[in-house]
């Protein structure tokens, strides 16, 4: 490939559009594409600032005793830490920037059906982003709740709790109101032919998810908020003294709490469904059971949240109950990954990036998966509570799971909307070292909390020193691989080979567009007439 | 659709019926809490409340004459919300 080629101006597409110049083109956009970008850009950032943390963290508790930073300060990493990277990264993560840019294009429609509202949402993500970071610098200083700011403590420490809570509630409102669009969107604005059989698997996950969204989030908000009533008003509500009740606050955080943790999986499960098929050039298996049991985990999923309290002193039925439902989210979840696999059987597997860390997920999540069992089955919880365990088993999930799909989306994504793309060898090269590191991390933080390690320690008995030491190397070697993905991505999108036409041979709508897509996608109102993953109506070879 | 729900105009006379049992279940409510019949009295005053919410959704916000998706939307909500009191209920009741 010559120079010339690398610099060679791709087609404009919803690049140039607007009457606006500079940033006012961008923020004060309400083309979903351009609002989509935005998203990317900030969660990823966040994404950035959270694993900054994450490594800190590690470096923290490389040996026993004090290191680098004093307990006071780990306190507050570990809970800014958790809330960036769960309100700022993973929650709007894939939904709000993936969402975004691919959604209305696989339905078939040119925008969303509240394109201002769209607009709105990415507004008050950023004013609450804006809040939370403000919280670390003022008042108090960063919160040392841990980010599911538990009663009592968070009733009463001194460090800046209320505006950090408040910045979360903001955020709420920016997940509600996209979950809201997306809804109303997917029922709405389905092209002619766009029949709900016909729906990509990721716009399903983003319809389950969006379900969440809208019914679960409403309950964080009001939490959050009585949370600082209690610290402002001292009202009681969750002090026993008073006639309050701390298990309260629990379940009413949790009952957000969990069900976010599917806004977090469902839509990386929707991009898993989409690259498979596509990298395997097979049609996908078991379509319908793939659709309905992204429903089915959105449904089952907000009703397990009791399984964060099996030692807090919750009744003994309600321990029953809740570990007998959590069970029951294991079969929608085993659906998916068994049809995934079935997809590749037989296929023409082609082992580019985002199949590679589709596949990753796959092993990944089932490792998080399955070692979440152990934790939803009263008896053996009781044993790893609290220790590093879950923190092992919430990582695999969520980083292993979602964080590995969030950077497959935007290996497989990403190049159709800068019309560039990356080198495939560093790819390969940083991903192998990403999944080496990830392994050795996580995998031995399962093994401390089997031996008891707690989490949120600063300190720690000599007996862990060794796998703590352990630990810490995977994290660098992890951090490694996150370079070199990034950088190769980056450098890529900005100056890689020109990428056009339908490279990856997807069957679904965003393919057969220009790219980068046009400002509203499509000359004309698309008619579908065949299956999102049927390669040969699609005319994909 | 809106055209659909644009021609139920409800009379006078229907939404001063709907507004007379609400004041009546509101007396209701204020009555159970006279009589002792122990854990019976919430679920009590949680029904009348639902029934009372109901008529408030299906008359006055007009949901009766809707179209069915949007009554199955909302259901879907309704149920939601039940599910997650009553599941906390394992606990309160049996701790």
């Amino acid at each position: 490939m010559t120079s010339a080629e690398n610099t060679a101006p791709v087609p404009g597409g919803f690049w140039l559009d607007t009457g606006k110049t500079g940033i006012r083109s961008w923020i004060f956009s309400t083309d979903h594409k351009r609002i989509g970008m935005m998203y990317f850009g900030c969660v990823f950032g966040f994404f950035l600032v959270g694993a900054l943390l994450g490594v800190l963290l590690r470096l923290e508790l490389i040996a026993p005793g004090p290191t680098i930073v004093t307990a006071k300060t780990y306190n507050a990493l570990f809970t800014v830490h958790g809330v960036v990277m769960i309100f700022l990264f993973i929650i709007p993560g894939i939904p709000a920037s993936f969402g975004n840019l691919v959604m209305p294009i696989q339905i078939g429609a040119r925008d969303v059906a509240f394109p201002r509202l769209n607009l709105f949402s990415w507004w008050l993500y950023a004013i609450g982003a804006l809040v939370v970071l403000a919280a670390l610098f003022t008042g108090g200083g960063a919160p040392d709740t841990g980010w599911t700011f538990y009663v009592p403590f968070s009733a009463r420490t001194g460090t800046n709790v209320s505006l950090a809570v408040l910045g979360v509630f903001i955020l709420g409102f920016s997940s509600i109101l996209t979950g809201i669009n997306f809804v109303t969107t997917i029922h709405r604005l389905r092209a002619e032919g766009m029949t709900w059989t016909r729906l990509p698997l990721f716009v399903w996950s983003l319809y389950a998810t969006a379900w969440v969204q809208i019914l679960a989030t409403p309950i964080i908000a009001i939490t959050l908020l009585l949370v600082v009533a209690e610290r402002v008003l001292g009202v009681g509500l969750f002090d026993p003294g008073r006639g309050g009740d701390p298990l309260m606050y629990q379940h009413l955080f949790w009952i957000y709490s969990h069900p976010a943790v599917y806004i977090m999986i469902l839509p990386a499960m929707g991009v898993i469904s989409e690259i498979i098929p596509v990298f395997s050039r097979k049609p996908i298996f078991g379509y319908k059971m793939i659709a309905v049991s992204s429903i089915g985990i959105a449904a089952a999923g907000s009703v397990v949240w009791g399984h964060h309290m099996f030692t807090s002193g919750m009744s003994d039925t309600a321990v029953l109950v809740f570990s007998f439902l959590t069970f029951l989210v294991a079969i929608p979840s085993a659906i998916k990954v068994f049809n995934w696999v079935s997809t590749l059987y037989k296929g023409s597997i082609s082992l580019e990036a985002p199949m590679l860390f589709a596949l990753s997920f796959i092993l990944l999540f089932s490792i998080g998966g399955l070692s979440g069992l152990i934790l939803g089955a009263a008896a053996t919880d009781i044993h790893v509570h609290d220790t590093h365990f879950v923190v092992g088993h919430f990582h695999y999930v969520m980083f292993g799971g979602t964080g590995f799909a969030f950077i497959g989306a935007a290996h497989y994504w990403l190049p159709k909307f800068f019309g560039r793309r990356y080198d495939e060898t560093p790819a390969l090269i940083g991903w192998i070292v990403m999944f080496i590191g990830f392994n050795i991390i996580y995998f031995t933080m399962q093994l401390l909390g089997m031996r008891g390690m707690p989490r949120r320690y600063y300190d720690y008995l000599p007996e862990f020193a060794q796998l703590n030491l352990v630990a810490t190397i995977g994290s660098w070697i992890l951090v490694l691989g996150m370079l070199i993905v990034i950088v190769n991505l980056w450098r890529g999108l900005l100056k890689g080979k020109p990428f056009t036409g339908n490279p990856w041979g997807g069957a679904t709508l965003e393919w057969s567009i220009p790219t980068p897509p046009p400002t509203e996608n499509f000359e004309e109102d698309p008619v579908v007439t065949h299956g999102p993953y049927d390669f040969k109506g699609a005319g994909v070879p | 659709m809106t055209k659909d729900g644009a021609e139920h105009i409800l009379s006078y006379g229907k939404l001063a019926t709907v507004w007379m049992v609400l004041l009546l279940l509101t007396a209701a409510t204020v009555m159970i809490t006279r009589v002792e019949f122990g854990a019976g009295k919430v679920w009590a005053a949680l029904a009348i409340a639902s029934i009372k919410s109901g008529l408030v959704i299906a008359f006055f916000m007009h949901m009766k004459y809707e179209p069915r998706l949007f009554r199955v939307l909302l259901f879907v909500a309704l149920f939601t919300l039940a599910a997650f009191i009553g599941l906390t209920f394992f606990d309160v009741l049996y701790r």
